[in-house]
């Protein structure tokens, strides 16, 4: 397989992990806070949350990106005062396609940790307070490790849309080679020039590798924690 | 000092309680849907009352006029549930030690639990989980224990097994209980006072012995249920043929079993409908127990049946009787009578220490 891929598609693949995994590591916290807000909080703006949340979900990716385009572009509020106050950017750079890949990554994390969240008996918590354990302590003691299987199985399914991601990320960072080209971007390159199969077949290859792995190793880390838990 | 005034509009419910009690077991009793778990809820900081204060002797929980409300982690109230909410990630160990570890040495052994300490709350029995379920909460050194239907998922067996522990912990822990049940029998070995609720508002409330034997308790409670319950103290060994002998004010009785030892104290509750009255010492009959009696209160419900207050000795009795036979005898206040209570009528779950 190694000969199928050239050193342009290695680059490609190197750059999915690391867009996939800053993307999921990074909205993860705040995929966990929202979700813990939706699940057990009621509040007025809840259902406008929950709709801005789940937007990535509905919209068509390439109207996310372009959305993204003009807030984060070089040319747009946030991207300009983000230039300027700290000299960063996320126009046309791997950060960029990160931003782009949480973002539409986020609903389905936000999804799979409320469910999970749910699920937790809210008397526990309730009895927790009244063992004079503070908000912050029932959370980390009691809610986290309930609902650690959930956002294992989160993370995973956000790390692979992040890994899919294409509309969104081609729409505002477009496909600069070694710069925001991940997996999906690099195989539709291809398919435009003609004699390129091999790469195309290898890529293709690595994609489900990547992805059946991530799934297999969620399966196996939450059966890991629900026997603890059983225990 | 138990101070308890609270009102809460619940959809359609409104809760609307005062409960002012000696420290000691103060039992809450109450059909379900009567408001009994709201008001420990909003002892434990659990359910906000729309007004109202909460007060354990000194220590003010909730006040509403002073705009007081302590958070619940800051209430320092040890709360057992009818579901014990044992922590399933946690084993039974670090789910004792989560508040604290206040006597945990002598908390450990009361109820028993040094075999299980490292088991999983998955692997326990009922009867299991809520004695650690009460440790818990006792080792973060409580001002006030509320138990909700502790026994209620229970089955006879494992209550009887859990029950002595309560006992003991009544006599031994100084610290006050609020005890909420739908078991007469239960109420009436632990409690100290007694506060019947129905519908949200308070029916009857005072010492255990006088709330039970009240006639006025007895449509609340439920015919089948009611029953006064006395003091008394064994007066003689266990006989040969398995009777213990008890006095009391108002004379003697004779109950199966082995109650204890010489001069001991036993609570007994005698139920209602176990009691037969007759207007001249009866003779030629099985009952062992036959007491005089001067009749207190007659209380007609809303059935056939007719309950009747009874005093023997300076302690009271409550007999339900048909209301026919309320007429054909002629009964009235002040009227001198025979009591028979048969000896069987007393089961072990209604003799406690």
């Amino acid at each position: 397989m190694t000969e199928m891929l050239g050193p342009a598609e290695w680059t490609a693949i190197r750059l999915s992990l690391q867009v996939a995994l800053v993307a999921t590591l990074a909205t993860l916290p705040l995929a966990i806070w929202v979700a813990h807000l939706l699940a057990r909080k009621r509040f007025p703006g809840l259902q406008i949350l929950n709709g801005i949340v789940h937007l990535p979900l509905v919209l068509p990716p390439v109207v996310t990106g372009y959305v993204l385009l003009i807030l984060f572009g070089q040319q747009g509020p946030i991207g300009q005062f983000l230039q300027s106050a700290l000299g960063f950017s996320f126009a046309f750079r791997w950060t960029g396609a990160a931003l782009a890949a949480g973002i539409m990554a986020f609903p389905l994390m936000v999804r799979a940790i409320r469910l999970s969240i749910e699920a937790v008996d809210p008397g526990l918590e309730a009895a927790a307070a009244t063992l004079g354990a503070s908000r912050w302590r029932v959370f980390t003691t009691v809610t986290l490790p309930l609902v650690f299987p959930g956002i294992i199985a989160g993370a995973v399914l956000g790390f692979a849309k992040a890994l899919g991601e294409f509309g969104a990320t081609i729409t505002f960072v477009a496909a600069i080679p070694g710069q925001t080209q991940t997996i999906p971007s690099a195989i539709y390159g291809l398919l435009q020039v003609p004699g390129s199969d091999p790469a195309v077949l290898g890529l293709v290859i690595v994609s489900i590798t990547l992805a059946l792995g991530a799934l297999l190793m969620s399966e196996w880390l939450t059966r890991r924690t629900s026997r603890k838990v059983a225990d | 000092m138990l101070q308890i005034d609270v009102k809460k509009q619940l959809g359609d419910f409104a809760l609307d309680v005062h409960i002012a009690a000696p420290l000691g077991v103060t039992a809450i009793f109450g059909r379900s849907g009567s408001g009994k778990t709201s008001v420990v809820n909003a002892v434990a900081g659990l359910m906000t009352p729309d007004a109202g204060r909460v007060a354990i002797g000194d220590m003010v929980l909730f006040d509403k006029a002073a705009r007081l409300n302590i958070a619940v982690p800051k209430r320092k109230v040890g709360y057992v549930f009818q579901d014990a909410r044992l922590f399933p990630h946690l084993s039974v160990r670090r789910n004792l030690h989560y508040g604290g570890s206040h006597d945990a040495a002598r908390l450990i052994s009361l109820l028993g639990l040094e075999d299980l300490l490292d088991r999983s709350p998955a692997g326990l029995s009922g009867g299991e989980k809520q004695r650690v379920a009460l440790a818990r909460a006792l080792m973060c050194n409580p001002q006030i224990l509320l138990m909700d239907e502790p026994l209620a998922a229970l089955d006879a067996p494992r209550k009887a097994e859990i029950l002595p522990y309560i006992e003991r912990l009544r006599d031994e822990v100084q610290i006050p209980i609020l005890y909420v049940s739908h078991d007469v029998s239960e109420v009436a070995r632990l409690a100290t006072t007694l506060v019947i609720l129905d519908r949200g508002r308070v029916m009857i409330a005072g010492p255990v012995g006088d709330v039970l034997s009240q006639p006025e308790a007895v449509p609340l409670i439920g015919v089948r249920a009611a029953g006064a319950v006395i003091e008394t103290r064994i007066a003689g060994r266990l006989l040969h043929d398995g009777l213990t002998e008890l006095s009391f004010s108002g004379g003697r009785l004779m109950m199966p079993g082995n109650l204890g030892t010489l001069g001991q104290t036993v609570r007994l509750r005698i139920p209602a409908q176990d009691v037969i009255l007759a207007c001249e010492k009866p003779s030629g009959i099985s009952a062992l127990n036959i007491l005089p009696v001067r009749i207190t209160a007659i209380e007609p419900g809303r059935g056939p049946g007719v309950a009747v207050g009874l005093m023997a000795g300076h302690d009271k009795l409550l007999a339900r009787v048909t209301r026919r036979s309320l007429q054909r005898m002629e009964l009235t206040v002040g009227q001198e009578m025979y009591a028979i209570i048969k000896a069987t009528a007393v089961g072990p779950e209604d003799v406690g220490i």
